[in-house]
């Protein structure tokens, strides 16, 4: 599987480690319950298609990613940088590099 | 004996002869046999015994397909079992022996299995051992595996070694038949970049050793022509003795290359197999396709054959299968064989088929033979005992099946058999829609690709040679043009009329009505390498495993190394039939990879001993080993366990040199403890939402010692984190955890707190780091340090200094692992040897003693400090005595579930100190249990660290204990059943030494 880094481009899926669902947030702590947390921590959809999931490129630029990749197919069809470097750094490639390619 | 060599024909160099052995016995072939050839041109019948009921087996095909002819090749540390005879390529002295047999090959004790048929039939194991009495299962095992099986490896290591390469390119074509190569020349013609991998070991698949004319001159001349021509090109990459066996996620492809499998033993600094991983933009998949057979009693006998294979043998290696041939065929295709043995002078006695009609090219072909032709019969019994002597024939109406009629007998010694033929689909069934059915050829074709590939050739159902060269061009023009090149077109080379597999009857099963049961007479196989009958699958229907996925997993069929490829399909009909459905809605089990068996070396490559995995050294490594270090592995990092000296045990080493920092000071290397930079203004604010202690209000040039939980409330990391500046700390994580710990940093800042203005970097290789400790310490650091003032009022506990070691910039932080006075050094890495040498020669004054893990563990057990042992992921920070760090006043990780119900009941385990009351070590691991308590006796905790104190001159340890701290006092016995050790211990508070903790402030 390739993963489409838009930092460093398409790179084999050996570079990056799993983080898991991405859609989850953070409950603030000041206002959730026992039950907003355990959402948080244990409760996982083992969804079968779209799934939104963190990548972190820990061989590469170390970057955690936002991934949205098909479960079925293993398509992914977008890949962001999570974090206060999303805007900044997108990689001027003149070409389609960064684009899924399957 | 039957086979024989030919007097002339073949690709083989009959000028150059070969010796080989089999089964101990000399034969000879020639240069350009496979193992299989030249056996059966030696005519040696018998090459195994079946899997369960060890019936004798002969040579079945000429491909990767051959379910019978499995021998173990080679000796010694080369040893290898379950090779395909048919795929082995012969060499002078190979040495090959037959599998399953005993004593001998020809007498095997164990063919009584074959009387006991029943007892051995599907679901044979669940019935008899995993039922009701399952504990019979664990007194057989042992005799069925033995019984039931195949060669053994060898326990020795491999000699030889393996290589890992990568390939990228436009165009990958798999298989190097005619359509392959025609594919190649097309795509390659273009620019594009192209691999070309074909299993055998010379290109031109079904072409090889035809006479066919194609273009002006035979099959396999315009094979080489098309080879060389591609081999002259530098766009193009060929790769013959390679499978490719995997489809994978974006068109990527594993490979395996057979470099020197041809070889006695591979050449000085070649590889004997190489792996590739290939990345391809197009697949053109021209994999071929298998040959099937067809249903009768005893069509396992050695003399019966592919038909296919029987002419390949003839005409690619100059072999006759047998002096007397029959074919017994369902479509036109097979009568090639025919043509073939004609050609070659072999007698062909007759051709059986079921069709009423067959095609007048067969038809004139048999003519030309003299064979006897019977259509509209069959095949219903072959018999012969160690080889096969005679068929069994009987009219057959498509209407209303074979009939119960009184058989003719005709002597054979060989009987080529063609079902129809079965794509090879296996490649696209891994990256594709299920397969899908094919009423006029009776075969699975590929179905709809769900990555970009195209099939070509027989594997998509093209079985003539000209509609093979035909697909191939426009194949590999279509696969260049997708990749964005511009191909030209290329002219199909003209073919002579040839015998083309159609009009195929699709029978499978050629048992007579009544002859069907299980108490049919003789067995009819599907399965000959798992020893699967057609009363098998018919026992599956009955006891209701119908679904293909349950067959196969109940009667085992397709499920040997050969993964059914001559068996699936027929199968699948006899299912079909059971249960009067089609084939089609029966439906097919996907192929998984690989597509044949691969020696594990070619997948591990160069990943095998000391390159297993990288190997951490620290900077003062060299120094470690010229001290006379045992050195240990701790994940990746090598670090010292105890500095022996002579004839010490390790034992009296870790006691010698513990002892000697409590009496006048130590070091210890202590670089590989994961070491974070973390900078920026909200640095303080961000250590303070991941450690549960306060670190907003640490000073600066002040260390503190933090603790790290997970969100679940559990214990995760601990460690100390230095202010260096406002904005600036340096934190360390335990060796374990500091790849993850920095992960998880990272995270946090990137999509938890993205406002937090914080930046993470691992400097855990940039530093070299050394605690010293001992009441020495000072005296030994201020010689060695220019400008740190080393008294206790000018650096106190937990302080941190910047400055120079004769030097050598150094920080200074004054922390205690081992509850002496103790400071860590830390200096840039590439300093590290020089500074730990300074400070060795500083502390020779005092006798300084550098010291491994073992004292290092025991100087923190004898302070109940945790380490890995106890933050093993299941203990909060109250369970270990901490729950005073964890703060009640602040919003960190972990905070909002650490106080759920089960992680503060009263009850948990929590850290205690043991101490052995007979003098006996106590083991790690042991379970802590009452002394005359209930039998067996319920588990109160384990112990996690054990250690000999010198300190206390006593065994002690520390323990996980259910409600510890109100059980100090009491006597428990630590427990190994494993290794029947039980030490008698007494509970006691984990601080054995010096728990006011007055050594380290002096």
């Amino acid at each position: 599987m390739l993963i489409p880094c838009p930092h460093c481009g398409p790179r084999d899926v050996g570079e990056f480690t799993y983080g898991g669902d991405a859609t989850k947030e953070r409950p603030d702590p000041g206002s959730a319950g026992a039950a907003d947390w355990c959402d948080y921590v244990f409760q996982r959809e083992n969804l079968r298609g779209t799934h939104l999931e963190y990548w972190h490129h820990a061989q590469g630029c170390r970057l955690w990613l936002r991934v949205r990749r098909d479960t079925v197919t293993h398509k992914i069809e977008a890949a962001e940088i999570v974090g206060p470097w999303a805007a900044a750094t997108v990689r001027e490639t003149g070409n389609d590099e960064g684009q899924d390619v399957a | 004996m039957s086979g024989y060599r030919l007097t002339s024909g073949g690709l083989i160099d009959r000028s150059r002869p070969l010796t080989f052995t089999f089964d101990g016995k000399r034969y000879q072939g020639f240069a350009g046999d496979t193992l299989a050839s030249a056996l059966l041109a030696n005519g040696v019948d018998i090459l195994g015994r079946s899997f369960k009921y060890h019936r004798p087996r002969g040579l079945f095909s000429a491909g990767v397909e051959e379910p019978n002819a499995m021998v173990t090749l080679r000796s010694g540390a080369r040893t290898e079992p379950n090779c395909k005879a048919p795929v082995v390529e012969l060499f002078e002295g190979l040495e090959a022996r037959s599998q399953n047999r005993w004593p001998s090959l020809g007498f095997d004790i164990m063919a009584v299995n074959g009387l006991a048929g029943p007892l051995f039939s599907a679901g044979f194991y669940y019935k008899t051992f995993m039922g009701p009495t399952r504990k019979a299962w664990m007194l057989y095992e042992h005799f069925i595996r033995k019984a039931a099986g195949m060669g053994a490896g060898t326990q020795l290591a491999d000699p030889d070694h393996y290589e890992e390469t990568n390939a990228f390119c436009d165009v990958l074509i798999a298989g190097g038949g005619p359509a392959g190569l025609m594919s190649a020349l097309a795509a390659a013609q273009s620019g594009a970049r192209v691999v070309l991998a074909d299993d055998q070991m010379e290109m031109g698949g079904s072409l090889r050793g035809t006479p066919l004319t194609v273009g002006e001159t035979d099959g396999d001349a315009w094979c080489r022509s098309a080879v060389a021509v591609l081999s002259m090109l530098p766009n193009v990459t060929l790769l013959p003795r390679t499978t490719v066996y995997g489809y994978y996620d974006d068109n990527t492809f594993g490979a395996v290359e057979r470099v020197a499998d041809h070889l006695p033993v591979p050449g000085e600094a070649m590889p004997r197999q190489r792996h590739w991983t290939i990345r391809a933009t197009r697949l053109v998949i021209a994999a071929g396709a298998i040959e099937r057979p067809l249903i009768f009693a005893g069509n396992d006998k050695p003399g019966v054959m592919l038909a296919d294979a029987v002419r390949v043998y003839a005409e690619r290696y100059g072999v006759a299968a047998g002096q007397r041939v029959a074919l017994f065929a369902n479509n036109d295709g097979a009568y090639r064989t025919v043509e073939a043995l004609a050609q070659a002078g072999v007698t062909v006695v007759a051709v059986i088929d079921p069709r009423p009609d067959i095609g007048a090219r067969a038809e004139a072909t048999v003519e030309a033979s003299g064979a006897e032709l019977l259509t509209g019969q069959v095949v219903t019994s072959a018999r012969g005992g160690r080889r096969l002597t005679a068929i069994e024939v009987t009219p057959f109406d498509p209407a209303s099946g074979v009939q119960d009629a009184l058989p003719r007998s005709i002597a054979v010694d060989c009987l080529a058999v063609s079902g129809g033929w079965t794509p090879t689909i296996h490649l696209a069934s891994q990256a594709s829609g299920p397969a899908r059915w094919n009423e006029d050829l009776a075969a699975f074709l590929p179905g709809d690709p769900l990555q970009p590939w195209q099939a070509v050739g027989a594997c998509n159902g093209e079985f003539s040679t000209a509609a093979c060269l035909a697909a191939g061009i426009q194949a590999g023009a279509e696969a260049a043009r997708a990749c964005g090149f511009t191909p030209s077109p290329i002219s199909v080379p003209a073919v002579d009329a040839e015998i083309v597999c159609d009009s195929i009857l699709p029978l499978w099963d050629a048992r007579p009505a009544g002859h069907k049961g299980a108490g049919g007479k003789g067995k009819a196989f599907v399965d000959l390498q798992h020893d699967v009958t057609a009363s098998d699958v018919s026992l599956a229907h009955r006891e209701g495993f119908r679904s293909v996925e349950h067959l196969k997993r109940y009667t085992t069929l397709g499920m040997a190394t050969d993964q059914g490829k001559t068996s699936n399909m027929a199968g699948l009909a006899l299912m079909a039939h059971e249960r009067g459905l089609t084939i089609p809605e029966v439906g097919t089990t996907r192929f998984r990879p690989p597509y044949t068996p691969i020696a594990l070396g070619a997948l591990a490559g160069q990943a095998r001993g000391a390159h297993f995995r990288p190997l951490r050294r620290t900077p003062m490594h060299d120094w470690h080993l010229t001290a006379g270090a045992d050195m240990m592995e701790v994940g990746l990092w090598q670090r010292p366990r105890v500095y022996r000296r002579d004839g010490e045990s390790v034992e009296q080493a870790y006691i010698r040199e513990a002892r000697q920092v409590r009496q006048s000071v130590g070091i210890v290397d202590v670089s590989t403890l994961g070491k974070i930079d973390v900078q920026g203004p909200d640095a303080a604010e961000f250590l303070n939402r991941v450690y549960s202690n306060g670190f907003l209000k640490l000073p600066e040039g002040k260390a503190r010692y933090g603790l790290m939980l997970r969100e679940d409330g559990f214990l995760w990391d601990d460690g100390t984190t230095w202010r260096l500046g406002k904005h600036r700390f340096l934190m360390t994580t335990t060796t374990a955890n500091a790849a993850t710990v920095l992960a998880q940093l990272e995270f946090l800042l990137a999509a938890v707190w993205p406002t937090l203005k914080v930046a993470v970097t691992s400097v855990s290789e940039q530093w070299a780091a050394m605690a010293v400790s001992g009441p020495k310490t000072r005296e030994v650091l201020a010689a060695v340090l220019d400008d740190i003032d080393m008294s206790n009022e000018a650096f106190p506990f937990m302080g941190v200094r910047e400055g120079h070691l004769d030097g050598v910039p150094v920080l200074v932080a004054r922390l205690s692992f081992s509850g002496e006075l103790a400071y860590e050094v830390y200096c840039g890495a590439h300093c590290g040897d020089a500074v730990w040498r300074k400070i060795m020669a500083a502390g020779a004054a005092h006798d300084i003693v550098a010291y491994g893990l073992e004292a290092l563990g025991t100087l923190r057990i004898e302070k109940g400090h945790v380490a890995g042992p106890e933050l093993d992921g299941r203990t909060t920070a109250e369970d270990l005595g901490l729950g005073g760090m964890a703060s009640r006043k602040k919003d960190y990780i972990g905070s909002a579930m650490m106080d759920r119900k089960g992680l503060v009941d009263e009850n948990r385990m929590k850290l205690v100190g043991l101490i052995s009351r007979d003098g006996q070590p106590v083991r790690s691991g042991s379970h802590l249990v009452l002394a005359n308590g209930e039998s067996p006796p319920r588990s109160l905790g384990h112990v996690t660290s054990s250690t000999y104190s010198p300190a206390l001159e006593k065994y002690i340890a520390l323990g996980l204990l259910e409600d510890g701290p109100n059980r100090i006092g009491e006597a428990l016995v630590a427990t190994y059943p494993l290794k029947g050790h039980n030490v008698d211990v007494e509970v006691v508070s984990s601080h054995f030494f010096d728990p006011e903790g007055r050594r380290m402030h002096v």
